[in-house]
């Protein structure tokens, strides 16, 4: 039930409830997490083989080096206590040692994470700015040329997949005009930024388009309502009636559906990363899946998941100040 | 009580699923949307002997050939021939999401109807798994199953019919749950026939077409994702051809300012999900009573 | 000197087969009550948004709609703010839908008064105070801070009330202004809506499909059918001795607000929707007096009749007697 209807007064009460909800929520997030790291740890156990050769595998390990993975792993120990001090480990930081670049995991990752985040930062910019604009156009618009045009440029987008963007845009902006670089990070703020442009939008298309069509379907919802005809009666000025009841209205589900957006995201930075030849987690990933450095995988996908958890239960907590009718203890699911 | 008679109720208020969908055509796009699928079916099905020359084998001499009557659309770095290498691209790049829509709608359907079935704790239980397997994005399972099992087709497919399973179930579940409810399902329990012939006989062809738009649109993210992989190189090996890995030889073909490789199968791509999506939405607006 | 000024007021959407409005004619002076009734479809709640210059998008409008001497056909803006913000408002049927609910009350009433009056928050909230307590609220301070869903219907309706007296204005159009409310409810808003139409000199345009309700609390009455004014009277007089066969018909099929309850005679048929189109009395087809070869003719127009106007081919055959027998007493005794 999306709208738990409280009646009760404005001031008391509502605290108390909110913290509570609060709790629960990080309780159901820290459930998550756990059975995600308990499924990611015994997935080592479904590669066929025995899992200490599969994690040296097509590599001479030197014997400190099995004995790190053995203590990391425990691997003479039930499975249990097994499992609990590898979370102990992971608990501190602690994802292994990469056998590809021989540090520790997380170091690896920490060294890689500012070029993703710079990636994904800009691509949010531009899904928000482009996605909910074009929303917006094609709901006022509606029926007309620029409406068509919008809804075919989601119906394009959501079927352009990040890294068929990126070789068009390499290929087009990169390439033939050389406006961009078509490979690597580059060094210094200016150049970072002018290295990350064309792999931004290549990023961005998809989830551009999404956000696009749930804007549109959400500011269209909300135009029809009730309310919107009383403000316009009452002779506030058109624009201020879309801006602060339509938009603002519409901004539960923007919100909702691009919070479900974020692990599709994270996962095709590593599609990005790797067609613009860039170094972050996602060029990692694949590196790591390839080179059987399965430790650094195991970590990668620990961090997804948990991004993506945590932003949606982020999401959740503070709900209530986008739709003050979700009351405190009912929660969007 | 009124006396309903359990004949009365024991009908079933079945919408015959297949007539819906055989009236199935709609505005021209989504005709033109099934011709281009009915197309590359055939071609997927054909591709053989389609294919003029075998993509998998490449003539050093006819490096970036351009297009022409030796080679239609030209050929990449290793003088492959991209039309062929097209044509027989379409099995893995089709075949492959086909594989993972169909393990993940049946398994989806069994759980959903298990969970509605059910009820209870058992409900709740399963409704939690879904919820993390929510978490899990199908690229990033399909990833991890390479990295345990190694590359190929299979473990991905398998890891991503997993990860598609949950959408389908909790629509299953919700359907099932709604019609669950509804006398002709009581009727059918009094008569004493056990949960699966009810599932089967009763529930099953009312919740088809919504499970039908549902597998449509997941097969386009399905293709999306398996061609990523592909392009990662961790999915289809070359020298069999396949859409994703296409693009990813194409790449070095790109910096050489002969796109033509990595263009054509990513326009396929786009192309074939495009349609998917298409004739997906119109299926779901269909279902719901949307649109006329 | 009128109000509110309608005058041959003809609304046509492409596609129809006939006008949402058919040459409308109503006038609503200074303190007066007036009710518009009729069937839901029958075109009373878009007359009423008409007085607001809210027409339906896309409609060829024909007439004049007058207040206080601005004509809202064609006006721009400017105008159209003057009169929405001023001279009149409008309350509508669902407080629920017509309040946002993402916004505070005290948002939503001071919200005209502060974008377009440009007043100050504090001058503004201390003005929304003083109306809540004007409409019967007991603790103003404490509502302008709640949010929609924290208040029941009844006390939504007089926010609504309190938001349509904000700028002073000397029209009131109410939209079955008590349809969504309890009935106790019902009667305290109604009370209230007299109250300060006596205390404000208001003009109050009451709309709804209950016509005991107009009668028992209405100077005038007009009553509406397919888009058309069919008959209109004191309501004394439409009361007693209804002219045309489909007010009788109302009359007889709604319960009598005093004395025994009887046997109700519901109209035979139903209402005309807006794909269908009569060549000559709208009413025909579901009149017990219809007459062929006369009441398929062009359709009728208003003409005075005894102490009214009326729009009926046989007004002077169907004298009062006759359709008296409508009236549920004499019809089962």
């Amino acid at each position: 039930m999306p709208a738990a209807t409280r009646r009760s007064g404005g001031r008391g009460g509502r605290g108390p409830a909110l913290a509570l909800a609060a709790l629960r929520r990080l309780a159901g997030m820290a459930t998550t997490l756990l059975v995600t790291s308990f499924l990611v740890f015994s997935s080592l156990y479904l590669a066929p083989g025995d899992p200490v050769s599969f994690l040296v595998k097509g590599r001479s390990p030197s014997p400190q080096e099995l004995d790190t993975i053995r203590e990391q792993y425990g691997f003479n120990d039930p499975f249990p206590v097994r499992y609990w001090h590898w979370l102990e480990g992971v608990l501190q930081g602690d994802f292994g040692r990469s056998y590809l670049f021989h540090q520790g995991v997380g170091d690896v990752v920490w060294s890689r994470l500012p070029a993703s985040l710079l990636l994904i930062g800009v691509s949010m910019l531009l899904i928000a700015v482009f996605g909910v604009g074009a929303g917006i156009v094609g709901a006022l618009r509606r029926g007309t040329w620029a409406d068509s045009t919008v809804l075919l440029m989601v119906t394009v987008g959501a079927a352009v997949p990040s890294f068929v963007a990126a070789i068009l845009l390499r290929s087009v902006f990169g390439v033939q005009l050389g406006w961009f670089p078509t490979f690597g990070n580059g060094e210094g703020a200016l150049d970072r930024l002018h290295h990350v442009v064309l792999p931004a939008i290549a990023l961005s298309v998809t989830f551009t388009a999404l956000v696009t069509r749930v804007t549109r379907t959400a500011m269209l919802d909300e135009l029809r309502r009730e309310h919107v005809e009383v403000a316009l009666s009452r002779g506030i000025p058109r624009r201020s009636v879309i801006r602060r009841h339509v938009l603002r209205n519409a901004l539960g589900p923007i919100v909702t559906v691009s919070a479900l957006l974020v692990s599709g995201m994270l996962v095709s930075t590593a599609l990005v990363e790797t067609a613009f030849g860039m170094a972050g987690v996602g060029s990692l990933l694949v590196q790591a899946v390839s080179q059987q450095d399965f430790q650094v995988v195991q970590a990668i996908v620990l961090l997804v998941v948990a991004a993506f958890v945590l932003i949606n239960a982020l999401v959740d907590l503070l709900y209530p100040l986008i739709d003050p009718r979700v009351a405190a203890q009912g929660s969007a699911r | 009580m009124s006396a309903v008679t359990l004949d009365s109720a024991a009908a079933p208020p079945r919408r015959d699923p297949l007539r819906r969908l055989r009236r199935l055509g709609g505005s021209w796009l989504v005709n033109t949307c099934l011709v281009i699928l009915a197309v590359f079916l055939v071609v997927a099905l054909a591709a053989p002997w389609l294919a003029p020359q075998d993509p998998r084998f490449g003539a050093l001499s006819e490096t970036f050939a351009d297009p022409g009557a030796a080679h239609w659309l030209g050929t990449d770095q290793g003088g492959h021939d991209t039309f062929s290498a097209l044509i027989e691209g379409t099995r893995t790049s089709l075949f492959g999401p086909l594989a993972v829509v169909v393990f993940a709608t049946v398994a989806g359907i069994a759980v959903g109807l298990f969970s509605a079935w059910r009820g209870g704790w058992v409900d709740a239980a399963i409704g939690r798994v879904l919820d993390i397997l929510f978490a899990f994005p199908a690229l990033l399972l399909a990833i991890l199953a390479v990295a345990l099992f190694g590359k190929g087709l299979t473990a991905p497919v398998l890891a991503m019919a997993v990860a598609y399973l949950p959408y389908t179930a909790r629509l299953v579940r919700g359907l099932a749950a709604a019609e669950k409810s509804r006398p002709y399902i009581a009727a059918y329990r009094v008569q004493g026939h056990s949960p699966v012939f009810v599932s089967v006989r009763g529930l099953l062809p009312n919740i088809t077409p919504t499970v039908l738009a549902q597998a449509t649109v997941n097969f386009g993210y399905a293709l999306l994702d398996l061609a990523a992989l592909s392009f990662l190189g961790l999915g289809v090996q070359p020298p069999t051809p396949d859409w994703g890995s296409m693009i990813n030889q194409g790449q070095s073909a790109v910096l050489q300012e002969r796109p033509l490789s990595a263009i054509v199968p990513a326009l396929a791509i786009v192309l074939v999900v495009v349609a998917f999506n298409v004739v997906g939405e119109h299926l779901a607006d269909r279902v719901a009573g949307r649109d006329a | 000197m009128a109000l509110l000024d309608i005058d041959a007021l003809s609304v046509t959407l492409p596609g129809m087969a006939r006008p949402i409005l058919d040459r409308i004619e109503l006038t609503v002076a200074a303190g007066e009550t007036v009710a518009l009734v009729g069937e839901s479809g029958s075109g009373k709640s878009v007359t009423a948004r008409a007085a607001l210059g809210l027409f339906p998008a896309g409609a060829d409008l024909a007439g004049r709609v007058r207040v206080e001497d601005i004509d809202l056909v064609g006006a721009d803006a400017a105008r159209l703010r003057e009169v929405r913000t001023g001279i009149a408002a409008m309350i509508f049927q669902d407080p629920r839908a017509g309040i946002s609910p993402v916004r505070r009350i005290g948002d939503f009433l001071t919200e005209a008064l502060r974008l377009v009056g440009g007043w100050s928050r504090a001058r503004a909230d201390a003005r929304a105070a003083e109306l809540l307590a004007a409409v019967g609220l007991p603790d103003p301070e404490r509502h302008l801070r709640q949010f929609p869903h924290e208040m029941s219907g009844g006390m939504l309706q007089r926010v609504m009330i309190a938001a349509a007296l904000c700028g002073e204005p000397r029209l009131l159009l109410c939209d079955e202004p008590t349809t969504a409310l309890d009935v106790a409810t019902q009667a305290e808003i109604l009370a209230l809506l007299g109250r300060l139409r006596r205390e404000r000199d208001l003009g109050l345009l009451l709309i709804t499909h209950d016509i005991e309700l107009a009668a028992a609390s209405c100077d005038r009455i007009y009553v509406m059918y397919a888009g058309r004014i069919v008959e209109t009277a004191t309501a004394d007089e439409l009361f007693a001795r209804p002219r045309h066969p489909y007010t009788a018909g109302l009359l007889g099929s709604s319960p009598p607000q005093e004395g025994p309850l009887t046997r109700l005679a519901p109209i035979p048929g139903a209402p005309m929707s807006l794909l269908e189109s009569a060549t000559g009395c709208a009413f025909a087809p579901r009149c017990r007096f219809a007459e062929p070869g006369r009441c398929d003719q062009a359709p009728p127009v208003l003409e005075p009749h005894g102490a009214g106007r009326v729009a009926c081919h046989r007004a002077d055959e169907l004298e009062p007697p006759v359709l008296a027998h409508l009236a549920p007493d004499s019809e089962d005794r």
